[in-house]
């Protein structure tokens, strides 16, 4: 138990660094960054950072992140990293599909 | 290969064609693939279509000036330059002079979540940048049916894959986009639904031990097409379709005569030999000399100094200089002046496509002018009927067009139905030798008819065929009131002929002897009788002479008489005349 809750405070302890690509300012583009936010204000209490990166003006960083789908997450910190596709409406994707739920 | 430049067969009407370089396939489709519009390949696994897509490309940037994207989604950029070299395509090289861009899209379902709406304007950014980075005009999407495995929403996808289409379009690129061949349909997710304009399908299919690749155009809106399936086969230089009569009957012909090597031969063919660029068909039961007449006349093409192509399925070259040795031809010479030049094969080696297109390419690179095919009857066992019957009107096509005299030779067995069973390869044949044994007297002998000849005086007769160790004699053959006669009953029916001769001329002799002897015993009678009309006619002169010396004297002895009796002379004579009778 002890493990565990000091393990837990390692990683949230930790800045979380997500990646938002989207292209242009589309509906389901805010929907997602809205979303994001909302979701990151309540479980991680500033300890993150949301980078949107809009592939219409840097399609050249598609090819690399191996970016497919729009709006497209990219948890690159911490470790592993993890992608969720969409506009983040079902919540309880994103939360198990960040593991979110393990920064509370 | 050669760049067969595309040409429209109604340039006013027909769509813009994007030529895809693929050997075969824009003779088939007529110039190529619709440009601007996607086309989709279908197939199964392991059918080349990935091979396709990339010839597609490669042919693209380096013969037509068309740069391309390749965008894989199940081979990694190096896997694919690896596998693509192997057919010689430097992949790696034209990727690096930005001639092609390779983007591989990498998809693991694990590693994603879903969650609420999505658009693949991703995919879509990507496309575009490449396109715009080296300005392409073709892309490939290979296989794009990955994305259903690696996204669940499919409602999403299938309506993003409608988009993507449409937009392929309007961008103007010809796309090449690959599927997996389903179940009762085209494609396993229907794809085709999207891709409306030409579908290709392209098959592997396996038939009596020998595997077979197929091509067929399903659909090509707005465009003839051929629609049968066409083989095809990948080589060391890519893939090649082999469209059956795709030249069409117009090659150019040629009225120069070539020889056969055996003048009485060429006797039996107005004198002068086949005509350049002609077919010929030598058709014989086993060992009645049909590798002996062809190396002949390749023979006797060398010594014109023509190159010529000696295609053997049954012997290897230096069986055949061997055995031709022992009839007096010497061909090693010719293969080292490199004038004659063997190709052997076994014919189980390979399928039937994979031998034509050996054959096209020994052909392209020899450049011969004349060709032998020894026997092509074994390469039909490599196949089908029908695929053989298509496998040699596509040499025959061929090699007309080039103007090479092809003959080839074909084994049969027994004699009966020997005519019937050549007749759907005859027809492609402008002449047709037939070899053939007679068996009568316990022996077998040879003889040669010439079948037809297309477009040339030829002799109707039967030739019997000797095969000394000087070479080929053609001899005529006894035609009499018996048949007709070869071999030693031939010999026979000459020397029988010869004593018959012999004994009318003894006869005539012998009777022109007795007429001779009866003549001078005629004579030798007549000159007797003429001795004893002589004698006899002597003879009568001499009466005569006697009668008349004793008249003579009777008057003078009277007159004397008289005188002494002193007669009157005058009265004595008077008297003399009556007293005549007196006396």
């Amino acid at each position: 138990m002890k493990t565990k809750s000091a393990r837990r405070q390692r990683w949230s302890a930790q800045l979380w660094q997500l990646r938002l690509y989207v292209a242009g300012e589309t509906a389901k583009s805010m929907t997602a960054f809205s979303n994001l936010e909302k979701f990151c204000e309540s479980h991680l209490n500033c300890r993150y950072r949301i980078t949107v990166i809009d592939l219409v003006k840097q399609p050249h960083l598609a090819k690399d992140a191996q970016i497919l789908a729009i709006p497209t997450v990219v948890r690159e910190m911490p470790k592993p990293v993890r992608t969720i596709i969409g506009n983040l409406s079902d919540t309880e994707c994103v939360l198990a599909g960040l593991n979110l739920l393990a920064a509370d | 290969m050669k760049n067969k430049a595309p040409k429209s067969a109604s340039p006013a009407t027909s769509l813009p064609r994007c030529p895809t370089g693929i050997q075969g396939l824009d003779e088939i489709t007529g110039g190529g693939l619709p440009q601007g519009r996607p086309t989709l390949i279908c197939g199964g696994p392991g059918c080349g279509k990935t091979l396709f897509a990339a010839e597609f490309l490669v042919r693209g940037a380096t013969k037509f000036g068309e740069p391309g994207v390749f965008m894989s989604f199940e081979e990694t950029e190096a896997e694919l330059k690896a596998n693509v070299a192997s057919l010689g395509f430097d992949l790696a090289g034209l990727v690096r002079r930005k001639k092609i861009v390779l983007d591989y899209v990498h998809i693991e379902p694990s590693e994603i979540q879903e969650s609420g709406e999505y658009d693949l304007e991703g995919l879509f950014v990507r496309l575009n940048h490449a396109i715009d980075s080296i300005g392409a005009k073709r892309v490939v999407l290979d296989t794009l049916e990955a994305l259903f495995a690696g996204l669940r929403n499919e409602a999403i996808l299938r309506a993003e894959l409608r988009r993507l289409f449409r937009w392929l379009k309007i961008k103007g690129v010809t796309a090449v986009i690959t599927a997996e061949r389903g179940h009762g349909q085209l494609t396993r997710h229907g794809l085709e639904e999207y891709v409306s304009d030409c579908v290709i399908l392209l098959d592997h299919r396996v038939y009596e031990q020998l595997a077979t690749r197929n091509l067929r155009v399903v659909k090509y809106r707005g465009a003839l097409h051929g629609t049968n399936e066409f083989p095809f086969l990948i080589s060391s230089e890519g893939i090649s379709v082999l469209p059956i009569t795709s030249l069409g009957l117009n090659h150019k012909i040629s009225s120069e005569r070539i020889g056969t090597g055996i003048p009485r031969l060429d006797a039996m063919l107005g004198g002068r030999g086949f005509f350049r660029g002609s077919s010929i068909l030598l058709t014989g039961t086993p060992g009645t000399g049909k590798t002996i007449v062809a190396a002949n006349f390749a023979n006797a093409a060398c010594q014109r100094g023509e190159r010529t192509l000696f295609f053997s399925f049954e012997e290897s070259p230096n069986q055949i200089i061997r055995n031709m040795q022992s009839i007096g031809l010497r061909l090693e010479p010719l293969v080292k002046r490199s004038l004659l030049r063997f190709h052997s094969a076994r014919p189980s080696l390979y399928g039937l496509e994979m031998h034509l297109a050996t054959m096209f390419k020994e052909i392209a690179e020899f450049k011969p002018r004349v060709v032998v095919i020894d026997p092509i009857t074994s390469l039909m066992d490599a196949g089908s009927d029908t695929e053989c019957r298509g496998m040699v009107t596509r040499l025959v096509d061929y090699l007309k067009a080039r103007q090479i005299t092809t003959l080839f030779t074909s084994l049969t067995q027994g004699g009966h139905v020997l005519q019937q069973s050549e007749a759907s390869m005859s027809s492609l044949m402008d002449s047709w030798l037939l070899l053939q044994d007679l068996e009568g007297n316990g022996e077998r002998n040879r003889v040669l008819y010439v079948l037809k000849a297309r477009g040339m005086a030829h002799s109707n007769q039967v030739r019997e065929f000797l095969i000394s160790d000087k070479g080929i004699d053609l001899v005529d053959a006894y035609i009499g009131p018996h048949g007709v006669l070869t071999g030693s009953a031939r010999v026979a029916q000459e020397a029988l002929e010869k004593a018959e001769v012999l004994a009318s001329q003894q006869d005539a002799a012998s009777r022109k002897r007795v007429l001779e002897r009866n003549r001078t015993a005629l004579e030798r009678q007549i000159s007797a009788l003429r001795c004893d009309y002589e004698a006899e006619s002597v003879e009568l002169r001499c009466i005569d002479e006697q009668v008349g010396t004793s008249t003579r004297v009777l008057t003078t002895e009277r007159a004397a008489s008289g005188i002494l009796r002193q007669a009157d002379v005058k009265k004595t004579q008077v008297k003399l005349g009556n007293g005549n009778g007196k006396s």
